[in-house]
């Protein structure tokens, strides 16, 4: 079996989001970059764990960006991936980036493909279900189980108030979310075996993006809170009921 | 020219989130001059022409049966046919199960712009211009889209249910064959007698100052008292305390309830960044200086075992 896994780099989830050039442009300042949480804990780590169980599957990572992205490549190939793929672009919208990963994937006919549930910066979660369409797969999306019994797969995805358990055939596409595994840290071995593996740099086929950010906002401040001492808890729901107008 | 709506439903219901997206839908096509349509793939219990109440003109129906448990493809392609025919150039998903398998698969094939996680109505003065969600709640980012058809997915809890008067929409009986359904559910489960998490208006949501998974009923007693959804931070669900589904924050869902009751949870910022668009916060934290109260509009400095129990007691009194 083939795995493609669909990586994107973020800002780490604890770093500051200020903007810049008057609140068009995401300020990059001092932001440590990680592996989008769902992308490394889930996607990487369900195709790691099918690899253990089955020694002939081979893992493909890609991912679009620039010579920036070589670190974080380095870092889930210690974590199992066979070889890395890196298209030489700046990310544009998620259609751009389907396209492109589409391209890499019609190239190495994979059986299966994982994306993260969505990456933690703009929360779109569409480039998973943008690639399916553009490859004509099926998609099934935010799955938290992954099970595999020769070209039939058994997968439970999240639905509101509950979950539903789906089936479908190889090839696919998969959104992956918590509980599909669990996450690893990678080990000396691993990041010693990563330095000689392979990682390709492919050109773009430079598809334009349909959608652009203008400018960013932060949340309005909360203008302070509203402290009710602990014996007048009577007085709290008072307010929520009366002031607040929520209960 | 025309909006067209996603009626999305289970069970032969109409869900919650898709009442939400036929009144944005509706108030858009007033800002655009245009009409509001809605398309509803299957059947329902509800008799579709009341919809209009929401100010949708007119519904366009496939009433194969089959679509009722149809794959995101299947929906796709049939919501693609009917953009076809009915010449929509706005369509509008719910940002829930459906719509964020849906949508992307047709803005891919339309080669349509998608703003996923919408929060508020287009600004159309200058372009198409949406607001919506970035860095899980941290901020927001306005998104023009310059394609011919533009697709908008929307936050649940982001613009409300509005009723416009008491207009019947026309219904449209639409031949659209399903295609192939690849994607077979074998089974669904739904948890009964608990409000869904992501459409709550008040969620009760604990952390590891609750101490352990029996003192849980702290939680889910107040919750049921406001009929609220419960939740719980990270490592809560991590530990096995709760189910991971009611794990909120930057890795978890995203939430933007009337009211978030956070007890026992210390306010970090991943924790922060799925509930910060909450219209209320209210923190219950032993701990003055727990950073959650940054964040919140009302709170006690407290042991949540002495605050909540009051609190249930509180609110029963309220609801009499
Ligand atoms: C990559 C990454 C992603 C993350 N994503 C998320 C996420 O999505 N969601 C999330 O929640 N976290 C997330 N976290 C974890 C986050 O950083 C915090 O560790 C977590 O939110 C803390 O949970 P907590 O507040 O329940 O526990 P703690 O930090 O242990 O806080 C417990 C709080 O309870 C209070 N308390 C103790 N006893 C009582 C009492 N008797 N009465 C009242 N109050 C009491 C304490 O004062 C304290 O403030 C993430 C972390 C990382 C690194």
């Amino acid at each position: 079996m083939k795995i493609l896994v669909a990586i994107s780099k973020v800002p780490d989830t604890t770093a500051k989001i200020t903007f810049k050039d008057g609140g068009t442009k995401f300020n990059e300042d001092g932001v440590q970059w990680i592996i989008n949480p769902y992308d490394e804990w889930y996607a990487l780590v369900r195709a790691v764990e099918l690899k253990e169980a089955a020694a002939d599957t081979i893992i493909h990572l890609v991912t679009v960006g620039d010579a920036s992205s070589d670190a974080i490549l380095r870092k889930v190939l210690a974590l199992g991936g066979d070889e890395a793929i890196r298209v030489n672009a700046i990310p544009g919208d998620s259609f751009s980036v389907a396209s492109e990963i589409a391209a890499v994937a019609k190239e190495g006919n994979y059986d299966l493909i994982f994306t993260g549930k969505e990456a933690i910066d703009y929360n779109a979660s569409a480039v998973g279900g943008m690639l399916a369409e553009l490859l004509n797969l099926p998609y099934v999306a935010t799955a938290t189980k992954f099970e595999i019994s020769g070209n039939t797969a058994t997968i439970v995805r999240e639905i509101e108030g509950g979950e539903e358990t789906d089936e479908a055939s190889l090839p696919l596409v998969v959104s992956c979310a918590k509980g599909m595994a669990m996450q690893r840290i990678p080990n000396m071995r691993g990041i010693i075996g990563a330095r000689s593996k392979p990682l390709k740099v492919v050109e773009p086929t430079s598809v334009e993006s349909l959608t652009e950010v203008v400018g960013f906002e932060l949340p309005p401040v909360k203008t302070g809170v509203k402290l009710v001492d602990a014996d007048n808890v009577d007085e709290l729901v008072r307010l929520l009921h009366e002031e607040a107008k929520v209960i | 020219m025309s909006v067209l709506i996603y009626i999305d439903h289970t069970e032969g219901q109409i869900k919650k989130g898709s009442l939400e997206a036929l009144s944005y839908g509706a108030a858009l096509a007033r800002k655009l001059n245009t009409t509001a349509e809605a398309l509803l793939l299957g059947t329902v219990k509800e008799e579709l022409s009341t919809l209009g109440k929401y100010g949708i003109a007119k519904i366009h129906q496939a009433a194969d049966e089959s679509f009722n448990a149809a794959d995101a493809q299947v929906i796709a392609n049939a919501v693609s046919a009917a953009v076809s025919a009915s010449g929509a150039n706005v369509v509008i998903f719910s940002f829930n199960a459906t719509g964020v398998a849906v949508a992307p698969r047709l803005a891919a094939s339309l080669k349509a712009g998608l703003v996923a996680g919408a929060v508020a109505l287009p600004e159309t003065e200058n372009g198409f211009i949406v607001k919506k969600t970035v860095f899980s709640g941290k901020a927001s980012a306005k998104v023009k889209i310059n394609s011919a058809v533009k697709i908008i997915s929307l936050n649940a809890n982001s613009f409300g249910i509005h009723e416009m008067g008491d207009t019947t929409a026309e219904i449209n009986i639409v031949d659209i064959t399903p295609t192939e359904n690849k994607v077979k559910v074998l089974s669904t489960e739904l948890i009964k007698g608990e409000v869904p998490l992501a459409e709550a208006e008040i969620v009760v949501s604990g952390g590891r100052g609750l101490k352990g998974p029996e003192n849980w009923y702290l939680i889910s007693d107040l919750a049921h008292e406001l009929h609220g959804a419960i939740a719980c931070s990270r490592p809560v669900a991590d530990d096995g305390w709760r189910p991971h589904h009611e794990h909120v924050g930057q890795t978890g869902v995203q939430v933007a309830p009337n009211l978030y009751i956070a007890i026992g949870i210390s306010g970090a910022i991943q924790h922060l960044g799925g509930v910060n668009r909450s219209k209320t916060i209210v923190v219950i934290n032993k701990d003055a200086d727990a950073p959650f109260f940054k964040a919140a509009d009302y709170g006690i400095v407290g042991d949540a075992f002495e605050v909540v129990p009051k609190m249930i007691e509180a609110v029963k009194k309220l609801k009499g």
